[in-house]
């Protein structure tokens, strides 16, 4: 029996999809069964950064509707071929799916593959509902902003209501220039207010539309600072100890006689 | 940078976020609208006033951020300043 885990987050544009790809991508690449979810009926995009846009023939709302059987809706990754995405529908809505009906698909799913993680869409309307009832875990992500910390806390509030209280947080797009010159929330600031574990920090890194262009997921770009993030959260999911890279970004993001200069200030 | 900031008295707006941060969510978590805020503080003030004068316009009814006082649930903090008992 897998693990079903949400991806969610309350506000949109924080990295929701794009956190699915690469868990989804970085699991399947030691090894796990994994299947992915696009929980966006009728805005998906799952499909795209996984640069899988062009397979797509049956969709979740297909095997809800009976149309077709499960398997034949599930697409297999061009890399991986213990990775597969189930898309949803782009010319339907969030309300043409059920709790119970989804519920019966992610269970399904469970049976088959080791990880089902599944991509929420923004809100706390439907969509949302639809995307939580089978989830056995939840990943919040959260960018360092004021706007997105506060619906973080709301959909944490929903998230204990329904008594899916394993839930983890993931600071993405962190910007270590910012936080050094005091310009941005601290990882620090952000678990506090919202008394959440911390399962990863992600750096605010331009490759990360790079790959987006290329639909290949980041983690598959060894070099890349957020595609590295992206990985040890995974081993983390997978129940490993991964330390974190120092907090403050100056391991490795900085060099040179400035950065020297500061660490002599700082004593470090 | 840092050496810059000891010597300045600017605040930075991290600071100031953590602090608008901190206050939205208690008034998310506790579902107090500021109007609610003012129908207590005039609820308070009627009762107050049948022992003692009060001076209205000095009346602050407020809740608190969790790090103000121990524990995480934040409390009502009212200043009332009294003019005179009644007997």
């Amino acid at each position: 029996m897998g693990e079903s885990i949400v991806i969610t987050s309350g506000k949109g544009g924080v990295g929701k999809t794009t956190t699915t790809a690469n868990i989804g991508t970085a699991l399947a690449s030691m090894d796990k069964k994994v299947v992915v979810i696009d929980g966006d009926t009728g805005l998906r995009n799952l499909d795209v950064l996984m640069g899988l846009e062009n397979r797509v023939v049956f969709t979740l709302v297909d095997v809800i509707e009976k149309r077709c059987r499960l398997k034949q809706a599930l697409i297999k990754d061009k890399r991986f071929n213990n990775l597969y995405l189930l898309p949803t529908a782009q010319t339907r809505d969030k309300n043409d799916i059920n709790i119970k009906d989804m519920l019966l698909v992610v269970n399904e799913l469970k049976e088959e593959f080791d990880y089902v993680i599944i991509d929420c869409p923004a809100g706390i309307e439907q969509g949302f509902e639809n995307a939580v009832v089978g989830a056995d875990r939840a990943i919040v992500v959260v960018n360092p902003e004021l706007t997105s910390v506060r619906d973080a806390d709301r959909v944490i509030g929903k998230l204990d209501s329904k008594g899916l209280d394993r839930h983890e947080v993931i600071v993405n797009r962190m910007n270590y220039e910012m936080t050094r010159n005091g310009d941005m929330l601290s990882v620090d600031d952000i678990i506090e207010c919202l008394a959440i574990k911390l399962i990863g920090i992600v750096p605010d890194d331009r490759k990360v539309t790079i790959s987006t262009n290329k639909g290949e997921p980041i983690v598959l770009d060894e070099k890349s600072v957020a595609g590295l993030a992206f990985k040890n959260i995974a081993r983390r999911i997978m129940g490993e100890e991964v330390p974190y890279a120092s907090l403050d970004g100056s391991s490795g993001s900085e060099t040179g006689f400035f950065a020297s200069l500061r660490k002599i200030f700082k004593g470090i | 940078m840092d050496l810059f900031k000891m010597f300045s008295s600017k605040v930075s707006s991290k600071d100031i976020a953590s602090d608008r941060l901190k206050l939205i969510l208690i008034h998310d978590r506790s579902d107090f609208s500021p109007d609610l805020l003012e129908m207590i503080k005039c609820d308070l003030l009627k009762v107050i006033s049948n022992y003692a004068e009060v001076d209205s316009g000095e009346i602050e009814v407020r809740l608190t951020k969790t790090e103000e006082y121990e524990g995480n649930s934040p409390a009502l903090i009212a200043s009332i300043p009294i003019k005179k008992i009644k007997r």
